[in-house]
């Protein structure tokens, strides 16, 4: 189906209801499976110990908080060049789902570099950014419910939002551009990754879960967002009538 | 140019300038966006006695000596320069000789740094204690860092990143 008829938000809808049951059985499955694998079957870190778990949920929070801004980029350029309809329906629904997740991650970073790194915060270009990263998350939902008009608030959003990608790859090379007290990349990186299969396996189950969450949940706010603005528009129908 | 192109081409030329912007911001801060210095850095720059800094680099094996009411004193080295780093306080889990810390505090006039934080900063390799083992057996571990370090790969200034 090509993305032009996706532009009915009926159709949309319908797919959305089609698809829905699938993904969050899709999602189950995922968990159930990294789960297993995270809390019984991976191995402790020779250097760690069992706190090296707290990185089959850290890690795929940061790339998730990425990949959704990532996901809002390609919506705004959607809103911004080709005013595709649904597209800035996309990017508003994706906002809060990103900002939860930089959240969790910032969290779980920092009660992992307590007892490893001995510091809870430290003002590192890799804790920083995605700190920044995270403020304009809350940047563009307050944004959004800042205008009223969605359309006008989608373009004001969109800007921000594409502004706010540069921020991506400092964060992703942060650790190689600069001095870190965060350890550089292990997984993406050139030469392969750095983590042994035992522990790299059950880290990449959780990501694909974490993934399957994030559409399960953007689809459904996707939905939400579309339902909102048809009430939002009988409504302002039904008060012209009563004043005309 | 349809207006679909046209606000490709404006967007296009409006982030790029954006971003050549933030670049030339990100390199003149580099002084103040690195976290740490290493020894040859401390030592190279001069550092006046009393100035907060930021020392990183690896526990030179042999030097840590612990006394009394938590006292320690080891030296952090980059493989070229070592500094004396005095600390009094628990230590991270993570702390051992050989690894890599970032130790903050002031220089004092014979060149000693007396740490009130010291954090210990690990690398991005994970693999279980079974593996690691093994490695030491056949005598690999950390090799390929050998050779990283000869093939001038280390890029990384030769600082706590080598571990």
């Amino acid at each position: 189906m090509a993305l032009i008829n996706l532009a009915n938000p009926t159709r949309f809808l319908t797919l959305a209801e089609r698809v829905l049951p699938w993904l969050i059985a899709a999602t189950v499955f995922a968990f159930a499976v990294g789960l297993t694998q995270a809390l019984f079957l991976a191995p402790d870190d020779y250097q760690q110990g069992a706190t090296v778990k707290i990185m089959f949920i850290h890690v795929p929070f940061a790339w998730l908080a990425m990949m959704c801004w990532g996901v809002m980029t390609i919506a705004s350029l959607g809103t911004l060049i080709w005013r595709h309809p649904l597209a800035d329906v996309a990017a508003k629904a994706a906002a809060p789902i990103g900002a939860a997740f930089t959240f969790l991650c910032l969290f779980t970073g920092s009660l992992w570099g307590r007892p490893m790194w001995g510091t809870y915060w430290v003002w590192d270009a890799r804790l920083t950014s995605v700190l920044v990263m995270f403020i304009m998350y809350l940047g563009v939902i307050a944004l959004w419910r800042t205008v009223d008009e969605p359309a006008s608030a989608g373009r004001a959003a969109a800007i921000l939002t594409l502004v706010g990608a540069l921020n991506l790859p400092i964060i992703k090379f942060s650790v190689d551009w600069w001095n870190t007290l965060h350890q550089p990349a292990s997984v993406l990186r050139l030469d392969g990754p750095a983590i042994h299969p035992a522990i790299l396996v059950p880290l990449l189950s959780m990501a694909i879960a974490f993934t399957l969450l994030f559409f399960t949940l953007h689809l459904a706010a996707m939905r939400n967002e579309i339902l909102r603005r048809r009430v939002r528009s009988l409504l302002m129908l039904q008060a012209q009538r009563a004043s005309a | 140019m349809t207006r679909k192109q046209r606000r490709l081409v404006l967007l296009s030329v409006g982030l790029g300038v954006l971003g050549v912007a933030a670049g030339l911001v990100l390199t003149a801060l580099t002084d103040s966006i690195v976290f740490f210095n290493s020894p040859t850095d401390v030592i190279e720059k001069h550092v006046r006695p009393d100035t907060r800094i930021r020392l990183g680099g690896l526990v030179q094996p042999g030097s840590v000596v612990k006394s009394d009411d938590l006292h320690i004193r080891f030296e952090v080295t980059d493989g070229n320069k070592a500094i004396p780093v005095t600390y009094q306080g628990i230590l991270p889990d993570l702390f051992r000789e050989g690894q890599g810390v970032i130790a903050e505090g002031k220089l004092d006039g014979a060149g000693v740094m007396k740490a009130d934080s010291v954090l210990a900063k690990h690398d991005e390799r994970y693999m279980p204690k079974e593996i690691e083992d093994s490695l030491k057996k056949q005598g690999h571990w950390k090799d390929d860092y050998a050779a990283k370090k000869t093939g001038g790969a280390a890029a990384q200034s030769g600082t706590a990143k080598v571990q």
